[in-house]
């Protein structure tokens, strides 16, 4: 195993100090951006992407990823000292989190997620490198049928993991697909839905798209819904848990990491699916299930340990298939195409540096977010009195430059404005908008394969289910449609989902 | 099935928001050839995802009528702070040439601001000053970033 030597060339370039300050920037960035409710990692990354243009790729792609594991620190912040989850992946730690705060444990709580968070950020390092060598060479077995199949599974997977009916899921996956057909078609050349103007004929960004759904339509929802944040004011004092704190404790953190490390692999995982399971599962192995929702500590380890595995574990689908596994991901192959590095499995043999440079990245990262969060604390915390009628303008401004600055254009800040229409249209709906951006993203590539594929096989669609490795994914995928319309999964699916 | 009642308002106009756009897209791509399913033309892929959505959209409006769905009313919607936000970025848009990005931000800024039920015009004006010097100060003297900065008349 060059497993050693790999992590070696990862390190290498993780600390030259240009690529350890944009780690740097995007942890700062992330943690901030976490702390503050109403601003995801999303509407951030994507508000951050034109400005990866003029950056290298390793410390563009370095400074994404701090901003993406960053927020799940800062998110848990303000999940435990105000009762709100700054990032969705946080929503858990509030049950517990805020209960511990009111006990004046805020320190030991806010302690407990950092701790969790960086052993689990470890080990999902490691689980990365382990992974991508075997993943990669699997992937290189796959022909247009496999990718199809394997890229039909995501999709299936990110929709049943989406919140609300698993029909209305699918429904956007399949309208970000159509959305994805406008521009030129690659085969014939022609111009499809781009009603002459020039500026679709390369398709509709999905950065505006994003900005306008995710940072627009959520101000525009944010300020409908006026509560007040019931800050703990006490000192954030005593962070060092106790000796029976540490017992509790460091079981969760172990299950949390493994749970995350798994779930995060699984294509339309991530951290959020990990938090709750984990949540749930330290809530069935505790002899006191009555004590969690009531500040045990437990319910703030897992769940915390576990997201900022599947955070980092969401890469992996990424980088060795190509196939972003969630949203933040599917930003993450935009910020790849600007720099002209295709997401799939010869990113690791063409820039090995950037690979492993990305790699291990992550975990200078996560020592950087504890030295961050920990003695910081109390700044973070101050950052949640700035009154949101101050930040949603300032969210408003980054993101007009943003987009505006992707082409040095105004028409894609016109498109952000009617995305941002759309967006409320879906918030008023309950239409849930991930699936529609991973459709977006992975329409042409479905496409493409799908032809190829056809084509290969002179228009015979069961050649599809011929090939082992495609049929075993569609029988995956069909297996998770089968699962989800059974009413036990149903309602167990709706309880986790739950916000 | 008693009766053709909305049961579910949310879901119905969901489904028929689906329908729509599927038809709008299947219409659309009558316009390009389909070919075979062995060689697609550009019409084939767009017509098959358009009935794939119609399909969908149709289920879902039926199920809304179902008897035993839950009762859902459509959220309230509450169209003035989508039209200052929206609004906003569209003025951003049309007045960064003719007023550079000083006076675009400034006028994103306070109009933006007015969606906002706390609305004070001291506390908008405030924050359009700091935020515009932030901004000039990151994204142009910092990033170089190519905006236009003063009026174009100026130039």
């Amino acid at each position: 195993m060059d497993l050693f030597h790999n992590l070696a060339i990862g390190f290498a370039t993780a600390a030259q100090p240009t690529n350890l300050l944009y780690a740097f920037f995007g942890c700062l960035l992330g943690t901030l951006i976490g702390v503050l409710p109403g601003l995801g990692p999303l509407a951030t990354i994507a508000m951050l992407l034109p400005i990866t243009y003029a950056l290298q790729p390793d410390a563009a792609l370095i400074m994404l990823a701090g901003i993406y594991y960053g927020a799940q620190y800062g998110g848990s912040t303000t999940a435990i000292v105000v009762n709100l989850p700054g990032e969705s992946s946080s929503v858990v730690t509030t049950l517990d989190g805020y209960q511990m705060a009111k006990q004046g444990r805020a320190g030991v709580a806010l302690a407990t997620a950092a701790i969790g968070s960086f052993f689990a950020g470890c080990v999902a390092t490691l689980a990365i490198a382990a992974l991508a060598g075997p993943l990669t060479a699997t992937a290189l077995l796959f022909g247009p049928k496999e990718f199809f199949a394997l890229m039909v599974l995501g999709l299936i997977l990110a929709s049943v993991l989406s919140s609300g009916p698993f029909i209305e899921g699918i429904g956007m996956v399949v309208l970000g697909m159509l959305l994805s057909l406008v521009g030129t078609d690659l085969s014939s050349g022609s111009q499809r839905f781009a009603f002459g103007v020039p500026q679709l004929f390369d398709g509709l960004d999905f950065v505006p798209l994003a900005m306008g759904i995710f940072g627009f339509a959520e101000i525009v929802k944010n300020l409908e819904q006026d509560d007040k944040l019931s800050l703990v004011t006490q000192k954030i004092t005593n962070l060092f848990p106790t000796r029976d704190d540490f017992r509790r404790m460091i079981p969760a953190v172990l299950r949390g990491t493994a749970l995350g490390t798994l779930l995060g692999v699984l294509p339309g995982g991530g951290a959020v699916l990990s938090s709750f399971a984990s949540y749930t599962l330290e809530k069935k192995l505790s002899r006191h299930p009555e004590q969690f929702g009531k500040g045990a500590i437990e319910g703030v380890a897992g769940p915390e340990s576990a997201n900022n595995a599947g955070a980092q574990t969401s890469f992996i689908p990424l980088l060795t298939l190509g196939v972003p596994s969630n949203v933040v991901m599917a930003l993450m192959v935009g910020a790849m195409n600007i720099h002209n590095i295709h997401p799939g499995p010869e990113v690791m043999t063409k820039n090995p540096t950037l690979f492993w440079g990305l790699i291990a990245s992550m975990w200078v990262g996560n020592l950087m977010l504890l030295i961050l969060n920990l003695p910081l604390v109390g700044l973070w915390v101050k950052l949640l009195t700035i009154p949101y009628r101050y930040l949603f303008p300032a969210i408003m401004v980054f993101c007009s430059i943003g987009v505006y600055s992707i082409n040095s254009g105004t028409f894609e800040v016109y498109e952000a404005a009617a995305f941002c229409v759309f967006g409320y249209v879906l918030i008023k709906l309950q239409l849930p908008a991930a699936p529609l951006l991973l459709g977006l993203v992975l329409g042409p590539a479905i496409e493409e394969n799908f032809r190829r594929a056809m084509v290969l096989s002179r228009g015979d669609a069961t050649a599809l289910l011929t090939s082992p490795l495609s049929a075993s994914l569609l029988a995956a995928a069909a297996i998770a449609i089968l699962l989800i319309m059974l009413p036990t999964i149903r309602a167990r699916r709706e309880e986790a989902l739950q916000e | 099935m008693r009766g053709l009642t909305i049961r579910n308002q949310r879901a119905f106009v969901s489904g028929a928001l689906f329908f729509a756009i599927a038809a709008f897209f299947f219409v659309g791509a009558l316009e390009y050839p389909a070919g075979t399913t062995a060689r697609m033309g550009p019409g084939y892929f767009p017509r098959l995802l358009a009935i794939v959505l119609a399909a969908i959209g149709l289920v879902v409006m039926l199920g809304a009528l179902k008897s035993t769905t839950d009762r859902q009313v459509l959220r309230k919607w509450d169209l003035k702070g989508l039209v200052w936000v929206a609004g906003s970025v569209i003025l951003f848009g049309a007045l960064l040439f003719p007023l550079g990005l000083v006076g675009a931000l400034f006028v994103l800024i306070m109009v933006s601001s007015k969606a906002s039920p706390e609305f004070t015009w001291i506390g908008a004006l405030t924050n359009a000053a700091v935020l515009i010097v932030l901004c000039l100060a990151v994204f142009v003297y910092g990033l170089g970033l190519q905006l236009p900065v003063w009026p174009s008349l100026l130039n």
